[in-house]
């Protein structure tokens, strides 16, 4: 038998005082006696935005930041130390580490939904699916409840969407994410296909179909909205804001910081587009369904994901912008302890990964911890309302607010509750 | 030598003629469709279309509200074609419809649409929404097309309601030669070894086709209803014994049972329905006995769900609201029983109640009122509503709109949209909504853009061989006429007097080419309110 060391030892006692509740106080315990400072940063104001980094496809925890190294269940993948004392993280993430202490891990996600569209939903959401009412993702509950500021291009942003790109839900299809594809290209459909005399004479000629229409219905036509959201449209497709989209403006020593890849871009423009006023930017990488060689193609994704997500939160530190920013990647599950024959791992709700970073929240903490076998429950687990009320809570979001769906059901924005870890010193 | 250049000039001239042929549009170039208007002019159709108005008239009186003139026949077409095909009537259809004799006219359209495949099609989709949701559903077992094309041709031989609906809960048999079957495979568990959801199932049982949302009080009970929890969970015990197998979707044994969690013990739950137990036959398997007890003559709710959604998909809202909830507490309107029993009494016939709806005061009637205070008239049917167009109708029109001729008369624009990558991307980026939603919320900036510049309305448009553009700019004989033509085709109406003034001026002082400005007029109607909002 092993000899009992601190770490154990504190853990253990405190589950064997029979109280599960203790768990989180067992650890905390554990890392303070591990020489680890929690709470060292003065407190925190509320963030103003959040960038999603959305690992479609649901990422293995094993090889990214929950790895298990000296297990059978590695299956040959090593880990590397962080800039925070006792963290480590899978190979792969070297510029990551560096930046540890400004990043949080959630270890312990748990979640029910082993699908990609239903996991998705959930993870997006906080809420499982349900026939009765489509709910709001993160970005449309933001922009619903933060204030509107001097945005003329839309507040919620999804850049490379996946299938199920963030929505709007209950609160209206307008709180959608305005999709796009790499910011290398320019914005879809913003600008105009003919010359500025050809268009002013196309809108005059609307004009005069538009006020036929509302003889003897005006005020009906009026709320329709078509007219108001016909002039936003116009107004961005001329507004300065559009620039935010493009990130060849940027100097090309930030481009190569976050990796010259359509997703290191999307990080990009999310910075600019966050700095122009915009709420939330989603930023899809795919390709984390390894149910075949998921050590090659999680080291390939590294590669992607390392320099965007490291080189986003330095940049945002830089700008003075990352006590206001909140960035969250995360995928809609994890990845099953086993490997199967084929060298992949499967579908794993119970039990995955999450990293936060910036606004509302401290970095250099890690929550919840998984048996390294996968055999046991995992350890302080989260659930996702959880996850997702610790976000509105950096945001200064009420997310216990009553909110009527189109049906006149009261729904909240979220039934969980804050990981206070995250937001307390 | 001479035989050979002889054969080239006239396979020239061959190929020159079909050339014209197809750009002439034709007028009345097709078999006129059968129609049967002696069915309009039944005492027992025609006292049932008196009774709806009659219930509507006195909810006028009783409100003070003075109802709205009749609409004119083209506006009317307009909204059966979009109610039932999702798209708009072509210039073609329009010359069609125009020459029959006025009086007749809209009796021949309701026919000519009834018969036409784009309606079963469409009318398929939008019951394949409810029934089976949007989704893909679990991979291998589910075959959505499947039972899509299944409905269409249950619709297109006008299959009754109640037949359609026992087959869809009841049948057996494997997902892809009996397609009825993918409304249970669509609920395979993926955990528990791909074994039908029996609450998922009783949900969309309840929901689709009673109008109650018991589903709600499958975690707690209802909060202004008479349904508790208990009732859901004897409703899904019905489904206990249904399995998935090899030969697909059979019914054996098996009990059902939940976890209490408070109690932390197994309840085993008998199947039992919430109300009227007598209309359950004592035989068969437990599918089949519910499938019987749910289509009931006499089961109210069926027939009052099937006439709350047939309406709702005709006027854009529906009689009730949501269109899934009949126990509401707001306002029910007595059309709702009369449609209803008429529906059940003449065997839950689709087409008839079709024709009944579109022969009703409320459905021929102006979306716009003589006060303008549209808000409450609308609210009580004293005019007709003006609705958001779904996204598939809004791609379907500009199909529709970029050509003379009817565009795909042989299926949907839906079945198109799965072949066509640009028109997916249209919807896509416009965004696609559930078949719950009637909600009539304001667009998206999204959608204005795509609309304004995106590549679907820009490129049909355009000027190509057999686009309504070139058509237009090459046949009409004047500028009033191509004006005319244009507004017929994507409005389904002719301009009104200080239209023709201003767009007639406009094409005079134009230096555009004839081409670009009747693309220009295109796509100022396009992006109008009035292109986007059934009216």
């Amino acid at each position: 038998m092993e000899p009992l060391g601190r770490r154990p030892f504190l853990k253990t006692t405190a589950t064997l005082a029979g109280a599960s509740w203790l768990t989180p106080v067992g650890q905390w315990l554990a890392r303070a006696a591990d020489g680890e400072a929690p709470g060292a940063l003065p407190p925190k104001k509320n963030a103003q935005a959040v960038i999603v980094l959305w690992l479609q496809g649901g990422p293995s925890q094993l090889e990214t930041f929950d790895p298990h190294a000296d297990s059978t269940i590695a299956g040959g993948t090593t880990k590397i130390a962080t800039a925070v004392k006792g963290i480590y993280l899978a190979s792969g993430f070297e510029r990551l580490a560096e930046e540890m202490g400004s990043v949080s891990l959630i270890r312990s996600m748990i979640s029910k939904e082993g699908d990609h569209e239903r996991g998705s939903y959930t993870l997006k959401t906080g809420f499982r699916p349900d026939p009765t009412v489509i709910h709001p993702s993160i970005g449309a509950v933001a922009c619903h409840e933060l204030s509107i500021g001097k945005a003329e291009i839309p507040r919620h942003v999804s850049i490379l969407s996946s299938q199920w790109p963030a929505r709007g839900g209950y609160l209206g299809d307008k709180y959608d994410a305005f999709q796009m594809t790499d910011p290398a290209g320019p914005v879809p459909d913003a600008r105009t296909n003919v010359d500025s005399n050809r268009e002013k004479s196309r809108l005059k000629s609307l004009e005069i179909v538009e006020q036929a229409f509302a003889k003897g219905r005006s005020k009906r036509v009026e709320e329709t909205q078509h007219k108001n959201t016909t002039n936003a449209a116009l107004k961005m497709m001329t507004s300065e804001q559009l620039k935010a989209f493009n990130v060849l403006l940027e100097p090309q020593s930030v481009q190569d910081m976050y990796g010259n890849t359509p997703f290191g871009r999307g990080c990009l423009a999310a910075r600019r587009l966050v700095e122009s006023g915009v709420r939330c930017v989603e930023v899809t990488l795919n390709g984390w369904d390894t149910h075949a060689n998921n050590h090659q193609f999680c080291k390939t994704n590294l590669k992607t994901l390392d320099p965007a997500f490291s080189g986003l939160i330095r940049d945002l530190r830089q700008r003075n912008m990352l006590d206001k920013t909140l960035v969250l990647c995360m995928g809609e599950f994890g990845r099953t302890p086993s490997i199967n024959p084929a060298g992949g791992r499967d579908h794993w709700p119970s039990g995955f990964s999450i990293a936060l970073a910036g606004g509302g929240i401290y970095g250099g903490r890690v929550i919840g911890e998984t048996d390294p076998e996968g055999k046991t429950e995992v350890k302080s687990p989260v659930r996702v309302p959880d996850l997702h009320a610790t976000v509105f809570n950096a945001l200064g979001i009420d997310y216990e607010k009553l909110n009527q769906t189109p049906i006149g059901r009261t729904v909240k924005f979220s039934e969980g509750k804050p990981v206070r870890e995250l937001l307390e010193t | 030598m001479f035989f050979r250049n002889f054969f080239f000039v006239c396979l020239v001239l061959g190929g020159g003629a079909t050339l014209v042929a197809n750009l002439i549009p034709p007028r009345n170039g097709f078999a006129p469709t059968p129609t049967n208007p002696e069915a309009f002019k039944k005492s027992d159709f025609l006292e049932t279309v008196y009774r709806v108005n009659a219930s509507f008239e006195q909810t006028w009186l009783k409100n003070k509200i003075q109802p709205a003139i009749g609409a004119d026949d083209l506006t009317i077409a307009r909204r059966l074609a979009l109610g039932l095909m999702g798209t708009i009537p072509s210039l073609e259809e329009i010359r069609q419809f125009e020459s029959r004799p006025e009086g007749e006219r809209l009796a021949w359209w309701i026919d000519h649409v009834l018969q036409d495949r784009r309606y079963a099609d469409y009318l398929a989709e939008r019951f394949a929404r409810v029934f089976v949701g949007t989704e893909d559903g679990p991979f291998i077992l589910f075959r959505r097309r499947k039972f899509r094309s299944w409905l269409s041709d249950q619709i297109t031989l006008n299959v009754p309601y109640d037949q359609i609906v026992r087959e869809v809960i009841s049948s057996e048999g494997i997902w892809t030669e009996k397609p009825a079957t993918n409304f249970i495979t669509v609920t395979a568990q993926n955990g528990k070894a791909n074994q039908p959801d029996p609450v998922r199932l009783a949900g969309r049982v309840t929901r689709a086709f009673l109008g109650i949302r018991l589903d709600c009080a499958q975690c707690h009970d209802h909060p202004f209803a008479s349904w508790k929890q208990a009732d859901f969970e004897s409703f899904s015990a019905f489904f206990a014994q249904t399995h998935i197998g090899f030969r697909g979707v059979y019914d054996g044994a098996g009990e059902y049972a939940i976890d209490d969690k408070r109690k932390n013990i197994k309840r085993t739950i008998a199947p039992k329905v919430s109300y009227s137990p007598e209309l359950l036959p004592g035989e068969g398997s437990l599918r089949a006995r519910l499938s019987t007890w749910v289509t009931h003559q006499e089961n109210s709710y069926f027939s009052q769900a099937a006439v709350n959604r047939i309406w709702a998909i005709l006027c854009g809202q529906p009689l009730v609201s949501p269109v899934d909830n009949l126990e509401t507490e707001g306002l029910v309107p007595p059309a709702l029983k009369i449609l209803a029993e008429d529906f059940a009494l003449h065997g839950h016939n689709i087409a008839r109640l079709i024709r009944i709806i579109a022969s009703t005061k409320t459905y021929r009637m102006q979306s716009l009122s003589v006060n303008d205070d549209s808000v409450n008239a609308e609210k009580l049917w004293a005019q007709f509503p003006l609705g958001r167009l779904r996204p598939e109708q809004v791609a379907g029109s500009i199909l529709q709109a970029s050509s003379v001729a009817t565009i795909d008369a042989e299926s949907h624009i839906l079945t198109r949209l799965a072949r066509f990558g640009d028109q997916n991307d249209f919807v896509k980026r416009y965004g696609d909504s559930s078949d719950e939603e009637f909600d009539n919320r304001g667009g998206t900036i999204p959608q204005r853009l795509v609309m304004m510049n995106g590549k679907l309305v820009s490129e049909k448009t355009k000027g190509g061989p057999f686009s309504a553009t070139t058509r237009i700019q090459w046949l009409a004989p004047s500028d009033v006429k191509s004006i005319e033509a244009v507004f017929l085709t994507a409005l389904t109406r002719r301009p009104t007097a200080e239209e023709y003034d201003f767009f007639e001026q406009n094409l005079k002082n134009s230096e555009l080419s004839k081409g670009q400005q009747i693309q220009d007029i295109f796509w100022a109607l396009i992006n109008s309110t009035e292109f986007s909002w059934n009216h």
